[in-house]
């Protein structure tokens, strides 16, 4: 390398154009951040992330739905045929294999984010071949644990974080 | 006229310090046209006019118009019912929307059967494409604004096509909503960017013709032009025929926008948008339909979506899947065919699109699904090496003068 004067002189100016271009390349990317963060959700819309609901006036084969940050929740009384129905099947023939014991807490009530895992439409609840939800929008059905069973659907109904406050009270988020 | 070039007068003192007359000079009036050109050729001047008619009528809009999930919808009333033709304006810009892509499509259909795409041509095709991209962009987001069910629900599903992507997809859906669903922060961006993309599809288009001026025109015989004696000046030639064929054009849209305004729109966006209830039926607009048939077409969320994008992209690789060398269909006896193939299969798909996905349109669906890939991967490319063309004619003004005088030229 010393030998050969212009390859010494090409990388000396070389060193000076990479770590100017490195600098104004950062300086873009500094610069560019915030314009591209403003659109992630703003501090309000992630305050609103928890919602309280009373479970005590359900009955069981009732549901109800509750929007928590801007999508439908369903929550669901299950009859117990709806429980054994969604315990009594193999597992492995499931497109997403998820017993029906890590989908709710409480056996008899089912919370879920009532958005098809497809393209986010709001399911039907009771319809379809599985006697759990039916997406009319594509045609996934799903289960009575919100488990995809048919369809273009990739993954079961989203389960969202919640807990038990006390016996039919319940906070999601 | 004179005057622009020797520098006398206002124009003239003007034009040199600011070239602008004369450029509009070179563009619009003294630009040499093939002779030969039919009625086909009058769509690109027609998909000007339209975007102009949307540009106005937008503004205007934008001028009565709340970005707002609290007032959008009934802001849209507000316009029909007490804006001082309001109705009219507004009915003007839906409908525009709807014959803009009925003019592009045809312009691109031109394209395809007279082989415009070919070289010196290649990159005036590309920023037609992406021209079409945007024209898709801002229909899109233009159709959520009323804040309707079809509007929130199409916003919906269109946004999660993102959510297909790996590891990323829900952040970046999320990053695009400014939430955890379609709600007040993607409306109001969606304004935003509704009223700037018709800017950046202006300014593509001149470019567009700032391409198509470099080589001029293609014509109907697809041959180079030789000399002189092929070309016309385009005024007042085609300024006058481009005009004659907006009148037709207009009748027909006027006869749209005043006797079924919402003839290509669907009823369910006149019920306020609910993020508790979907409409039983989500289709999109007409003139997504052919690629909403190929997102649905196939069983796989990723695929679906990778299948409905590559149906654009792959046309960027037109020029070199056509293997002919011979530009118009007029000269090539198979592809000519194909070409009518193509476009029944898209009328198929378009068919389909608007159709539930269940029974015999899932079957007809991926058929002409992978009709649609197979015309571009596999046809064009067979085609163009076995195919033997029609001898071309020598020049542009032989073919136009040795045909039988009908019109007394």
């Amino acid at each position: 390398m010393k030998n050969n004067p212009t390859d010494e002189k090409k990388t000396r100016r070389d060193f000076i154009h990479i770590t100017s271009g490195v600098t104004v390349a950062t300086g873009i990317a500094a610069a560019g951040w915030p314009l591209i963060d403003q659109m992630n959700p703003s501090a309000d819309v992630l305050a609103l992330a928890t919602v309280e609901v009373d479970l005590e006036p359900l009955q069981p084969g009732q549901s109800i739905s509750v929007l928590w940050r801007g999508k439908p929740l369903f929550i669901r009384y299950r009859t117990e045929e709806e429980i054994s129905k969604a315990n009594d099947i193999d597992l492995n023939a499931l497109k997403d294999p998820q017993p029906d014991e890590d989908r709710a807490k409480n056996s008899k009530y089912l919370v879920m984010i009532g958005v098809c895992t497809h393209l986010g439409c709001v399911p039907l609840g009771q319809e379809g071949e599985y006697g759990g939800w039916f997406c009319p929008c594509h045609g996934s059905h799903y289960d009575t644990s919100g488990r995809i069973r048919k369809g273009p659907a990739p993954t079961n109904l989203e389960i969202p974080p919640y807990v038990f406050l006390d016996e039919t009270t319940i906070k999601i988020g | 006229m004179s005057n622009i070039k020797n520098g006398k007068g206002v124009i003239g003192w003007i034009d040199y310090r600011l070239p602008i007359f004369s450029t509009l000079q070179h563009t619009l009036i003294d630009y040499p046209t093939p002779r030969n050109l039919n009625y086909w050729w009058n769509f690109g001047s027609l998909a000007g006019i339209f975007l102009m008619i949307q540009i106005i009528t937008g503004i205007v809009l934008a001028m009565h118009y709340t970005p707002s999930v609290e007032g959008a919808f009934a802001s849209i009333e507000h316009i029909m019912r007490d804006v001082n033709y309001g109705w009219l304006i507004r009915y003007i810009h839906m409908n525009g929307a709807s014959f803009f892509f009925i003019v592009v499509y045809i312009h691109i259909f031109r394209g395809l059967y007279y082989g415009s795409y070919k070289s010196p041509r290649e990159v005036l095709w590309w920023l037609g494409l992406i021209i079409l991209l945007l024209m898709m962009a801002t229909a899109f987001m233009g159709y959520v604004l009323p804040w309707g069910q079809m509007s929130f629900w199409g916003a919906t599903v269109i946004t999660n096509l993102f959510s297909a992507v790996p590891v990323v997809g829900t952040a970046v859906v999320e990053w695009l909503w400014g939430g955890f669903a379609v709600d007040n922060a993607l409306l109001n961006r969606f304004f935003a960017l509704h009223y700037l993309f018709p800017f950046l599809i202006v300014g593509v288009v001149i470019l567009h013709i700032v391409a198509l001026h470099t080589h001029g025109s293609n014509n109907p015989l697809g041959i180079d032009r030789k000399g002189p004696q092929d070309s016309i000046p385009f005024h007042p030639y085609y300024t006058i025929k481009d005009l004659f064929g907006l009148s037709f054009v207009l009748t027909i849209f006027a006869a749209v926008v005043f006797y079924a305004p919402d003839f290509l729109g669907h009823p369910d966006n006149y019920i306020p948008a609910d993020p508790l209830k979907t409409p039983a039926h989500i289709v999109p607009e007409w003139y997504f339909l052919p690629f909403y048939a190929i997102l649905r077409a196939v069983p796989d969320k990723l695929g679906g979506v990778i299948a409905m994008i590559s149906a654009i992209l792959i046309l960027f690789a037109l020029p070199w899947l056509d293997t002919s060398k011979v530009r118009s269909a007029t000269f090539r006896p198979i592809y000519k065919k194909f070409f009518w193939f193509l476009f029944i299969d898209v009328i198929i798909l378009t068919w389909v699109g608007g159709s539930p996905a269940e029974g015999h349109f899932i079957l007809i669906g991926q058929l002409a699904t992978i009709y649609y890939f197979a015309h571009f991967i596999i046809f064009m490319p067979i085609i163009g090496i076995i195919e033997t063309p029609k001898p071309l004619p020598n020049s542009i003004s032989e073919s136009v003068l040795n045909k039988p005088i009908k019109d007394g030229t």
